[in-house]
């Protein structure tokens, strides 16, 4: 996946086969974790911190290009802002329906994925907002402060 | 709840190396222990959402602590109020623990909760929101102002750091 | 009752680490011992004898469950709490670049 070319970046061999095998599993658990998030534990806040999770330890395995080539700074920043405007979008749109945050959607059966009106996407909201969040106070902390040495 | 004695006691003993180990590095790794022993009373307490997210907290907490320890600096020198200042800061902590002891009294007995407005959000919640998970009907649907004000906390807590991380200082412009 | 008095215990190690050490990041481990007793506090409030996790299970009754509110509450808490903790960090890292310590008694210079 990731040429090791000249100078080595990152950890040691073994810790890059690891990680090469589990980070796709790690990404996808937390994707199971927040479009469950009604009908098991789990929610928006725990599975955004999965996702984050994710792309944080494919930085610390493989170095900082190889997590910025997949979300780079710049997307990190209008996806955030997605996040909190997709939310904010799901309230306001409750006026249809008489008040902010009004559950206008149909409830259906409980117990199943499609069910409990706007919680769902409330979750997946939360989940791009907390993740990307989260995950660009990384990139802030570790990466900046190494360019400002260079 | 023996057990949950047992882990406060093992958090508390976790707390006090973490606060009075000299290296950096063993006392973020206690804090780590701390954490981590949380989230297993969180699932003691039966509230696995918690737990889950208590245990992916602590482990980016524990990565940015060990960013912070990377720069070595131990200012471990003794002045010469050493001991006054412990002394009166042991002393508030004591009233603090008596004034405590006798609040507790007053407040609900553990094990028995008043659960006033959660007897209504559990008889009805179901038919209202959908959701069979109680904890995520109430975050999103009766309390959900609470969360777009905790999403403008997340959002403002990024903004600052991106502000004091920034590359290079703002420079001042002649006029 | 003595559960509630060991939060407290660990809430008041946290305390003595903030007022007393010199050491910036001592002072942040504090505050996030401080930020752990608060939050088992509330969900040891939400606790019932012989209670259930607020979940329903498909096809039976489940009686007795734990008070859903302060788990609520505290959900949004600890990921406050991840991002603060992250920002005190930045703020500790910066001063170090400006004055070349982590002691607090040797930050004193305003300006320059």
């Amino acid at each position: 996946m990731i040429k090791n070319d000249k100078k080595e970046v990152g950890m040691t061999l073994i810790v890059k086969t690891i990680t090469r095998l589990t980070v796709g599993l790690i990404l996808l658990f937390g994707i199971y974790i927040v479009l469950h998030g009604h009908i098991s534990p789990g929610g928006g806040f725990a599975g955004g911190l999965i996702i984050a999770l994710s792309f944080i330890h494919l930085m610390l395995a493989f170095g900082r290009e190889a997590a910025l080539k997949r979300l780079s700074e710049a997307k990190a920043a209008i996806l955030e802002s997605v996040g909190a405007l997709l939310f904010l979008i799901i309230a306001v749109l409750g006026f249809t329906g008489g008040y902010f945050f009004l559950n206008f959607i149909n409830k259906g059966k409980p117990f199943n994925l499609f069910s409990a009106g706007i919680i769902p996407l409330c979750n997946i909201a939360i989940a791009i907002k907390v993740g990307v969040g989260l995950f660009s106070i990384f990139i802030v902390l570790v990466i900046l402060q190494e360019d400002r040495k260079e | 709840m023996l057990e949950l004695q047992l882990l406060l006691l093992f958090m508390i003993v976790g707390a006090i190396i973490a606060v009075e180990v000299k290296d950096m590095i063993s006392s973020v790794i206690a804090v780590g222990a701390v954490g981590l022993g949380l989230s297993l009373a969180f699932l003691i307490l039966k509230a696995p959402d918690l737990a889950i997210t208590q245990l992916i907290a602590e482990i980016l907490c524990l990565i940015i602590l060990i960013r912070a320890t990377l720069k070595k600096d131990l200012p471990l020198v003794r002045d010469g109020r050493w001991f006054f200042n412990t002394f009166s800061t042991l002393c508030f902590i004591t009233v603090f623990l008596g004034f405590a002891f006798l609040v507790l009294k007053d407040i609900p007995p553990f094990g028995v909760p008043t659960m006033k407005i959660a007897r209504e959000v559990l008889s009805c919640s179901l038919d209202k929101t959908g959701a069979t998970n109680f904890v995520t009907s109430v975050i999103l649907d009766f309390r959900a102002f609470d969360t777009l004000g905790e999403a403008t906390v997340l959002f403002c807590a990024v903004m600052g750091v991106a502000t004091v991380m920034r590359k290079t200082g703002r420079k001042k412009t002649k006029i | 009752m003595s559960v509630y008095f060991l939060c407290l215990v660990l809430f008041s190690i946290g305390l003595y680490c903030v007022l007393r050490k010199r050491n910036i990041i001592k002072i942040i481990i504090g505050i996030a011992i401080m930020e752990y007793a608060i939050n088992l506090f509330f969900i040891l409030i939400a606790y019932r004898w012989q209670g259930r996790a607020p979940i329903m299970a498909q096809g039976r009754e489940i009686l007795g469950m734990v008070d859903p509110i302060p788990q609520a509450l505290i959900l949004t808490s600890i990921v406050i709490g991840l991002s603060v903790l992250a920002l005190l960090v930045g703020i500790a890292l910066r001063i170090f670049d400006k004055y070349n310590t982590f002691d607090i008694t040797k930050i004193k210079r305003l300006k320059g």
